[in-house]
């Protein structure tokens, strides 16, 4: 499977090296769908830049990228093209890699339950084939490229790519085992943008899976591992701040990159929902509706992972799609990444409602995005409201897109205990619905 | 009729002694009418005030005021203020057609002021002194607040005595929408101490003042030295009204000025309050360019912005001034045409670009200096919601890149600080300098902007201050007897004069949200994130079931009769 993956890379840094060549780099890192405030390129030259002026980057409001990201770009500024394109590709291996490791024990633990009979007779053709499996990797791998969202994110050279980078890592990390390194990754994750704290519960329950510990409250084993997974995550989280500290000897970074993504101050507009609700806002209620979209971000994390503790990777696509919705400055490079878990749930398609639906909704949306948007700011001839509509619309089916294959894992999972073909009680067919 | 003479000045020396000895103020009042080539005529009041006191002694309280207006003396010992600057305009000044003024000041409403270095909360003392100077003058400057004030660190060093150098204790503002009315004209003609009604400043007249291209009235108040050793230090108050009447509009076309056809009225006598009272008319380009009456014997020079002009005097405070009809007007007649002489430096502003997303803010300084290079001080205030990106900052001259030798940049704060950007940058000689930045437009919230905000946002004018060569050399020496115009900024060295020049302020439009949502957005946003709750809590927390249907309503009657019945139930 090297060859293919490598033909795929070669494909993905052959249309990046092409974008960034032609005139449409210039637009596209413009585009409020692709930048935030928070990743955008032109605001870390300008903190270099402010830099250079021996102004702290972080004394005016312009700049929101942790130290770490000085760090970085202060060496490799003039070759960040090449950097970029080197962070999609360490993410779409490391996609490839733990797809093909969640792939292979998925299929042992299906060949363990068959061979121990827990599968009702009828529900066979549910189960998954290797044929079927063998393509997954790369579809993945070439989801996460060849999206143009991806690919769109790239050439803008929106920070947005790094991070990704390293939730893919994470995710690599996690599913070879390694707690040690996944609880670094995800100190680092968290470090870069607070959201993915949430995917602590998740990477949890895989290894204590793996480790055969039950989840249970009451049994010392759990919390053991769990304080050790813990104290490795705090403790990686403890140090890279403090080496950020030690960077330019202040902790202005932390209002600055953290206070700002909490307090949301900035209202420029992009993707998700907040920017104008809180530009419309009561001033009185503001704080009251900050800490409500805040919260909405993290509370479904103990809910999911109650309902996932047996499927921790599908609590994972779930976590990071949730973030990718309700984080304050979403970007299409985050809707990038958890869509390209799509393919590993291909074997769902047959229980999927309304995927017909939601993938016209997200394309009409995708293609009026820039059209609205040139209306409202240099037309003149919209305004504000339609932008904002179809914002709306575009988290709606994103939110439909994500309950969809939730549902659909969830009918397949309650089809492998029950059997597929459910009989009423009179013998006739039966129709499944949530009660 | 000795002991007469001998009881008098006995009484007299008695009255003498038993006065207390009371702080020596004078009183000068000035009037200079340049005529412009253009055709239009400027007028430039000055009133100068100054007093022998110290109002920031500490323990005694200043009392007793004579010439010296108590408003401002009060202000000025309340909030430990050193120098004062504030400035109304209603117009812009036009360099190029008119020269330099001789005290600019930018459109709008402008103040700047050191405070004492034994302040310790200069913003809460900033704060007040800026409200209670908004009553003094019936302006609004109370909406001077933090997130337009800057503190520049070398563009407004102070004019009066001071070695200050610690800019902590500078503040400036502007507020380039500020419109002047003849409500901010009575409250400062009341500051004179003979009113409006004796003496030069009986020509204000409103309908008069305001009907014309440019008037700018400012208050001045520093610390200055009363003679060459600065052995005693007296604080001087200056008024200043500054007014351009153009031709076509006052002056019907025809090019024939007089103080009745100005100002709609003409002198009928000198303040009596006043040490001096004199009006100045510049006839250097005389007698080819216009004609003068009534003539004058009396004849001055001065060298003002590093040119000699030679003037006609004419002292009010002697009779013959008025004449027969015991009234002065003066009248001009013009005669030809001539070419101004350009003015050395030169600055314009403007925005580029188009979208309500991002823009460019293009400065042009122009250097005509024939042969000479100078350097010029560029300070920038620009608001927070136009986001600066100094990165994109070029300076480039005769289109080659001119690097600025010393660059303060102080990046804003959203809604706390504006940005500051000061530059020093060599202009060569007979060039064109322009300097750009990059902004990005933010998006406000709902209540952040004014009720017209289609109108657009005012940035304040940039302040290019320079010394600038001198033609001729400028007079270093200090002499009481100096015409007010020309001694207004101390000239420090003979062969340069300060200049300072004020931009046009911008105006920007900012991407609006529509104003008539907030409700309808709250639901519809709150809509969307319930349609993700309600999903994802059926999913949490039902389970798959088999849909067994209810029975039709005719079995459940019959079930509900076979139960009373004791009777087995239909399925």
């Amino acid at each position: 499977m090297a060859a293919p993956l490598t033909l795929l890379l070669i494909v993905a840094v052959t249309i990046r090296a092409v974008l960034f060549r032609s005139s449409w780099a210039e637009l596209i890192s413009e585009r409020v769908e692709v930048v935030s405030p928070l990743n955008a390129w032109k605001r870390v030259v300008e903190g270099l830049a402010l830099l250079d002026l021996g102004v702290s980057p972080y004394s005016g409001d312009v700049f929101h990228e942790t130290p770490f990201m000085i760090y970085l770009f202060h060496f490799v500024v003039d070759y960040a093209e090449i950097v970029f394109m080197i962070a999609d590709g360490i993410t779409a291996v490391a996609l490839y890699l733990s797809i093909q490791t969640y792939n292979k024990n998925v299929f042992r633990k299906q060949k363990y339950a068959l061979e121990s009979d827990r599968y009702p007779a009828d529900c066979l053709e549910l189960l998954r084939s290797p044929k079927e499996m063998f393509y997954i990797p790369l579809k993945v791998a070439m989801f996460y490229l060849l999206n143009p969202f991806t690919i769109l994110s790239c050439v803008a050279k929106s920070t947005c790519g790094l991070n990704n980078a390293i939730i893919a890592l994470f995710i690599l990390c996690t599913l070879k085992g390694s707690a040690l390194l996944s609880g670094i990754l995800l100190a680092l994750a968290t470090y870069q943008s607070i959201y993915p704290l949430t995917l602590f519960a998740p990477a949890l329950l895989f290894f204590l899976q793996r480790l055969y510990i039950p989840v249970n409250l009451r049994r010392s084993s759990f919390w053991f591992f769990t304080l050790q997974y813990a104290f490795i995550y705090v403790g990686s989280l403890v140090v890279i701040t403090g080496l950020s500290f030690f960077l330019l000897g202040s902790w202005d970074f932390i209002p600055s990159v953290y206070g700002f993504i909490f307090s949301v101050p900035d209202l420029t507009p992009n993707i998700g929902l907040f920017w104008y609700f809180f530009a419309e806002m009561f001033e009185h209620f503001r704080l009251f509706f900050i800490c409500v979209f805040q919260i909405n971000v993290f509370f479904y994390t103990i809910p999911l992972s109650i309902k996932l503790k047996e499927h921790p990777v599908f609590l994972i696509f779930m976590q990071i799609a949730i973030i990718s919705i309700f984080k304050s400055y979403p970007t299409v490079g985050d809707v990038a990444l958890y869509m390209a878990f799509l393919p590993a749930w291909s074997h769902l398609y047959r229980f999927l409602r309304n995927i017909f639906l939601v993938s016209c909704v997200l394309l009409a949306c995708s293609a009026l995005f820039p059209v609205l948007w040139h209306l409202w700011i240099y037309a003149g001839s919209a305004n504000s409201n339609f932008y904002y509509a179809i914002t709306l619309l575009f988290n709606f089916g994103q939110i439909l897109l994500v309950s969809d294959y939730f549902y659909a894992y969830l009918r397949r999972e309650h089809h492998l205990t029950h059997g597929l073909y459910l009989k009423k009680k009179d013998g006739t067919e039966a129709t499944l619905v949530l009660k | 009729c000795w002991g007469k003479q001998n009881l008098k000045s006995l009484l007299k020396l008695i009255v003498i002694a038993l006065t207390p000895a009371a702080a020596r103020d004078e009183f000068q009042e000035e009037l200079v009418i340049r005529p412009l080539h253009s055709g239009d005529i400027y007028a430039s009041f000055q009133f100068r005030t100054l007093w022998d006191t110290d109002f920031l002694q500490e323990g005694q309280k200043v009392s007793h005021y004579r010439l010296f207006p108590k408003s401002l003396g009060q202000v000025l010992s309340k909030f430990s203020v050193r120098e004062l600057h504030i400035s109304f305009t209603q117009g812009f000044w036009r360099t190029m057609q008119w020269g330099q003024p001789f005290i600019p000041s930018p459109p709008g409403a402008e103040l700047w002021v050191w405070f004492h270095d034994t302040v310790s909360d200069v913003d809460g003392n900033w704060k007040e002194l800026t409200n209670v100077l908004s009553g003094i003058f019936c302006a609004s400057l109370n909406f001077i607040d933090l997130t337009n004030t800057v503190q520049p660190s070398a563009s407004f060093k102070p004019l009066g005595l001071g070695n200050a150098t610690d800019h902590r204790f500078l503040r400036y503002a502007t507020l380039p929408r500020e419109i002047v009315c003849t409500e901010n004209l009575t409250p400062w003609k009341k500051l004179l101490p003979c009113g409006s009604k004796a003496g030069l400043a009986v020509l204000m007249k409103s309908e008069k003042l305001f009907h014309s291209s440019f008037h700018s009235q400012a208050v001045h108040i520093r610390p200055i030295c009363q003679d060459e050793q600065c052995s005693s230090k007296a604080w001087e108050l200056r008024q200043t009204l500054n007014v351009v009447f153009d031709l076509h509009t006052s002056g019907q076309g025809k090019k024939e000025w007089s103080l009745f056809k100005m100002f709609s009225r003409t002198l009928t006598e000198a303040c009596p309050l006043a040490s001096s009272s004199k009006v100045y008319v510049d006839i250097t380009d005389n007698p080819e360019l216009f004609e003068l009456s009534p003539a004058t014997p009396l004849l001055g020079q001065a060298v003002v912005l590093g040119d000699r002009r030679t003037y006609s005097v004419y002292d009010l405070s002697r009779a013959e001034t008025f004449g027969q009809l015991r009234s002065f007007n003066l009248l001009l007649r013009w005669k030809g045409d001539s070419d101004m002489l350009r003015p050395l430096l030169h600055a314009e502003r403007y925005v580029a670009g188009f979208g309500l997303q991002t823009g460019e803010i293009h400065t042009v300084i122009y250097n005509n200096h024939p042969y000479r290079a100078f350097p010029v001080l560029l300070m920038d205030s620009v608001p927070w919601y136009l986001q600066l990106y100094i990165h994109t900052l070029t300076v480039t001259s005769k289109s080659r890149d001119n690097k600025p030798s010393y660059i303060h940049y102080q990046p804003a704060k959203d809604r706390h600080r504006p940005h500051l950007l000061e530059m020093l940058i060599q202009l060569p000689p007979h060039s064109m300098t322009e300097v750009t930045v990059q902004f990005e437009r933010a998006l406000l919230k709902w209540t952040e902007y004014t009720p017209d905000p289609n109108h657009g946002f005012y940035v304040g004018s940039s302040v290019v201050s320079a010394l600038v060569p001198s033609m001729v050399a400028m007079r270093t020496n200090f002499t009481q007897d100096q015409p007010l115009f020309s001694s207004f900024v101390p000239v420090k060295e003979e062969s340069s004069y300060f200049v300072r020049v004020y931009t046009e302020p911008l105006l920007v439009n900012l991407p609006t949200p529509d104003f008539s949502m907030p409700y309808n957005v709250i639901c519809l946003t709150c809509t969307v994130v319930a349609v993700g709750y309600g999903s994802f809590y059926n999913l949490l927390t039902r389970t798959f079931q088999v849909d067994e249907p209810s029975p039709p309503l005719s079995k459940r009657l019959a079930n509900l009769i076979r139960r009373m019945r004791g009777v087995p139930l239909l399925t």
